[in-house]
Formats: structure tokens, sequence, C-alpha cells
């Protein structure tokens, strides 16, 4: 087994799991209503979770501990895609960003739970049960906002323009991509972007909202690679700050 | 979580007068009876108005104690503190969730009581208007602010309103995880490096005057309000509920090597009844009056989530939006 084409693709989903959930849970005590405090809250966790159950997983690939990797890092040595990175900005970026992320993850862990390396598909079975709720959850929210005043269907629009070319570097292509194939451990990232087009597709085709044209767009690419927006640095920071008073302690 | 003693308004002597006699005296029968009074059942328009004024308080306290907890979420240490702050902190928020709900059975919109917070028409409990300046600051507020929210909290869930109790008893259940919790985090701070131990000291130097006020004024200074007690509204005072928090935490934060920053404080052995230095009331009602070290910024924080989350509430409200059947 190659086991750094393994490494690679369980970096880039821990990395993608905490910096999201990371995020999410910035809207506690901000959310605007209190279901949706707590529904961020409750994602955040999930994602946290699995993200370190993934860090678990390259610890025993030889990998350092899960809080030293996770809090002792600096950005470019993440590999999560510069779009879970985006600061929450209003509530609309981060839907849009919960709807577009999640219901690719879901397809991901979906492909994953077939996967040849055996821990993954267990931990991606799992995952898949979670990720389901995010994602019922997602597409309640932009079927309701997606067709409800004109704000509401404005700011929708106005953020799925913005976060469209971020949401195409999800499927940013390793440089491992015919070994993963090749070995059964996973069916490579053009596979999931095509099913993820039409599962979006079919939802926002629900709504008064219009899909981008998504040829037109420049994917922005460069976080599998290490390369990210400003953004990433400052979360990294904020998240190690009290672990780095001391990283031999026991806190 | 919730500590009280800032609840109660003086009442007119005449308030009561105008009640149906007949319907007072069945109601208070009831209530001698350890019955439960429910959302539609007969209530003195007294008793509505200041279960609303203490339910929507405690609702409050539970959204805006989310802040100085939340602020540490992004900077827990390691994924276990991490994961478990986030739950403790979404616990708390569903906790406002679980109280609006209770005081709206008595009649006020959750709309209407959280735009009396954002005004600073109604109050909530004074210690969040403190800072928390470092991890060991949350996690003394998760320990023993919790810790003095459940004496104070058990207490009133033997009260008379039904579903202020059964919100109570779920919320004393939550309660008691993040208690363990806090514990948990002060213990490793108390007994860990040079530099751990410091933090913690400080944080508790930092935090033991507003954890006594928690309580609210001592029961010779205070709004004293016997029919609330039969009513079975208030169920404990504020001395009782404070000397029953010093005896239960005092011992276990000294036993942590921790001291507390009040020479005088000791168990006097005779009476059984803590001593300690009378607590600076006039800090304490300055503080509640709006002119504490947060109380603007914690208002603020607030108006600005229910501004910017206003267009999303609105859109619910409209009538075009597609009800989308929950799933599951």
């Amino acid at each position: 087994m190659n086991t750094e084409a393994l490494k690679d693709l369980l970096y880039k989903i821990a990395d993608d799991q905490l910096i999201l959930g990371h995020r999410n849970s910035e809207w506690t005590g901000f959310g605007p209503l209190l279901e949706e405090d707590i529904a961020f809250s409750s994602m955040a966790q999930d994602k946290v979770g699995q993200s370190w159950q993934f860090y678990k997983i390259l610890n025993e690939l030889g990998e350092s501990d899960p809080d030293t990797v996770a809090f002792m890092r600096n950005a470019d040595q993440f590999h999560n895609c510069k779009f879970v990175e985006l600061p929450n900005g209003e509530y609309d970026f981060s839907l849009i960003r919960h709807f577009l992320f999640d219901t690719a993850e879901g397809i991901r862990f979906n492909m994953l739970s077939t996967s040849s390396y055996e821990p993954v598909a267990q931990l991606a079975k799992k995952i898949k049960g979670e990720i389901k709720y995010h994602t019922m959850h997602a597409n309640i929210w932009i079927k309701q906002l997606g067709s409800a005043t004109e704000e509401s269907i404005g700011r929708l629009q106005q953020a799925l323009d913005y976060a469209m070319p971020y949401a195409l570097g999800i499927f940013e292509t390793s440089k491992f991509e015919a070994d993963l194939k090749q070995e059964g451990i996973f069916d490579g990232e053009e596979a999931l972007k095509a099913q993820w087009l039409t599962q979006i597709g079919e939802i926002i085709a629900e709504t008064d909202l219009r899909m981008p044209e998504i040829q037109s767009l420049q994917p922005q690419l460069g976080g599998r690679y290490g390369e990210h927006t400003e953004h990433l640095q400052p979360l990294v920071e904020e998240m190690s700050e009290v672990f780095r008073v001391d990283p031999t302690a026991d806190w | 979580m919730y500590g009280g003693g800032n609840v109660f308004e003086a009442m007119k002597a005449t308030a009561l007068a105008e009640e149906d006699p007949k319907e007072l005296a069945k109601f208070e029968a009831r209530i001698d009876r350890g019955e439960k009074i429910e959302p539609k059942d007969w209530m003195p328009q007294l008793y509505r108005k200041q279960l609303i004024r203490m339910i929507e308080q405690h609702a409050h306290s539970e959204i805006i104690g989310a802040l100085p907890e939340g602020t540490w979420i992004t900077r827990a240490p390691g994924f276990k503190r991490k994961l478990a702050l986030m739950a403790k902190v979404q616990d708390e928020v569903g906790h406002a969730q679980l109280l609006y709900s209770a005081a709206e059975t008595l009649g006020k919109p959750r709309e209407q009581m959280l735009d009396d917070l954002v005004t600073g028409k109604s109050k909530y409990s004074n210690i969040f208007n403190y800072p928390a300046f470092t991890w060991a600051d949350s996690c003394f507020i998760s320990w023993l602010v919790d810790a003095g929210a459940i004496v104070n909290q058990v207490a009133n869930s033997k009260g008379s309103y039904g579903p202020y109790c059964r919100a109570l008893e779920r919320i004393c259940a939550e309660e008691s995880f993040h208690l363990k919790y806090g514990h948990h985090c002060v213990i490793h701070l108390a007994t860990g490096t040079k530099k751990q131990q410091e933090m913690m000291q400080a944080a508790v130097n930092r935090w033991w005057a507003p954890m006594m006020h928690f309580f609210g004024p001592s029961d010779k200074i205070s709004v004293h309000s016997d029919i609330l007690m039969r009513w079975k509204v208030k169920m404990a005072s504020n001395d009782e509920c404070r000397q029953q928090f010093l005896d239960m935490y005092v011992p276990k934060i000294w036993e942590l090597g921790l001291t507390l920053p009040d020479e005088n404080l000791h168990k006097n052995l005779e009476t059984g009844m803590w001593e300690f230095t009378e607590p600076d009331w006039e800090e304490f009602k300055r503080v509640i009056n709006g002119d504490g070290p947060c109380n603007k910024e914690r208002l603020a924080v607030r108006r600005m989530a229910e501004e910017r989350g206003r267009w999303v509430r609105k859109a619910l409200l409209a009538p075009k939006t597609k009800y989308v059947a929950p799933l599951a």
C-alpha cells in the first residue's frame, strides 16, 4: 500500500473537518436564532470529533499524536481547502458553505465507506450517518431561505456566487490520485465532483436561486498543497493560543 | 447558569386586593398541598408577573453566560477540552431555549423578551459582566459558577410553577456534567505546571468577589418578599444559597492547594455558618445597574447578533417561504 498517498488523503480530510468545525463553533452565542446557534454547535462538535478520529488513524500510521498535529502546525502545513478557512461572514455565507461543503462530504464518506483500507472504511460508515443530518439541515434551510423574501434570496445568491470558486477548490486533485484509485482506497476527486454537481443542482432547482456558470469559474486551488488565504494563520494561532503556553503540560 | 438575588422588585401592598379572594384562596391551598401550577390554571397577576421576570432573567443569563465561556471554545487546549467546552456552551444556549419556552407559557413572546434584553430593560446574572481573561477563568466559570447555579436551581426546581420546575430539573442534570468538566479542568491546572497553577490562582482571585455577589445581596439588606416564598416562587434566601455553596465548595477549593482572597473566610464551628468579609454591595449595585467591566460589551454583542439575524427570522415569517417538513 502507498502509505504516502493514504496519509495525504487522511490529512486533507482531517484538516477540512477541523478547520470547518472550528469555524462552525464560532457561531456559538451569535446565531440568527437560538435553534441555529445550537445546530451549528452540533455540527462543529461532529466535525471536530471526526477530525480527531482521522488524526488518530494518522497517528497509527506513524504521525505525531492528534493534539500535537492539530495544535502545533503552522498554516502552511495544513492540507484543508481554502473554502473552509474563510471567515464565517454573515449567516448567508455560512449557510451556503455548509450546504456546498457538507454535500461534498456526504458523498466523500459514502465513497470511502467501501475503501480498501479498512480503518477508513469503518470510520467513513460511521461518519456518513452523522453527515446525513448535516446535509438534511442544510437542504431544509437552503430551500426555505432560497425561496422566501427578496432579501434572503438576494443574500443567498450573492453568497453562492462568491463561494462557488472556493467550493470547486474542495476537489483539487492530489498527486496521488492514480495510486489511490488503483489501490481502491478512494475513487478520486473528479468522480466526487461529478456527483456533487448533480446533488447541489437538484436542491438549487427547488429554490429561486440560480446555479453559477461552473465552466467559466476559476477554482480557488492550492489549499491541498499548503497554500492558504491570509485567514488560516490567525485561526491556527487562536486555536493553539493556550496549548502553546506549554505544549508538554497536561491541560 | 443563574444566581438570583437581583430578581424581585418591591411590590405594592394593594396588588393583591384586586384579585378574586376565592380564587386566590384556592390557588394558595393548591400550593400548600405541594401541587404544581400549570399554564392554563388560574393564578394571581402578581405571580404571573414575577415568574415571567424570574424565568426571563434566567433565560437571558444563559445566553449572555454563553459569551465569556464561548470565547474560549476557539482557544481550548486540545481535542478533549475543545469538544467538551463546545458541548457545554451549547447546553447553555439550549437552556435559554427551554427557559424562553417556559416563560412563553405565561404569555410573553420570545422576541419581546430578547428585545427587552438588548434594550437593557430586563436583567441577567450579574457575574457575566466580568471578563474571562484567561483559560483558567473559563475553567472557574465551568466549575464554580455552574456549581453556584446548581445550588440556586435545585432549590427553585421544587417551586410551584410546573413548566419552570420541569425545565430546571433537566437543566440541573446537564449542569452537573458541566460541574464535573469544570472541576476536571481546575484540578489539571491547580496540580499542573507552575505556570498553570499561577494562572488558576489568579483566576480564583479575580472571580471570588463576583462569586460572593452571585447569590445576591445579604438577606439583611435585600428586598424581602414573604409572599413569593409562600407562593413558592422563591425557594431559598440569598444567604441560604451562599452558605450552602461555601459549605460544599470552599473545602474542595482548599483541597487543591488554592487560596481564597478573603482572610476572614472561615467556618464558625459553633454556629456551623461561614463567616467572611462582607462583599461590596455598592459595587454589586453599580455593576447590575450597567456600570460593570463588560455590561456594554455583552449587550452590544447580543444586539449585533439580533440585528444580523433579523433577515433570517423575517424570511421564515414570509408567506412565500416553503415549509420544509423535517425529515427525521
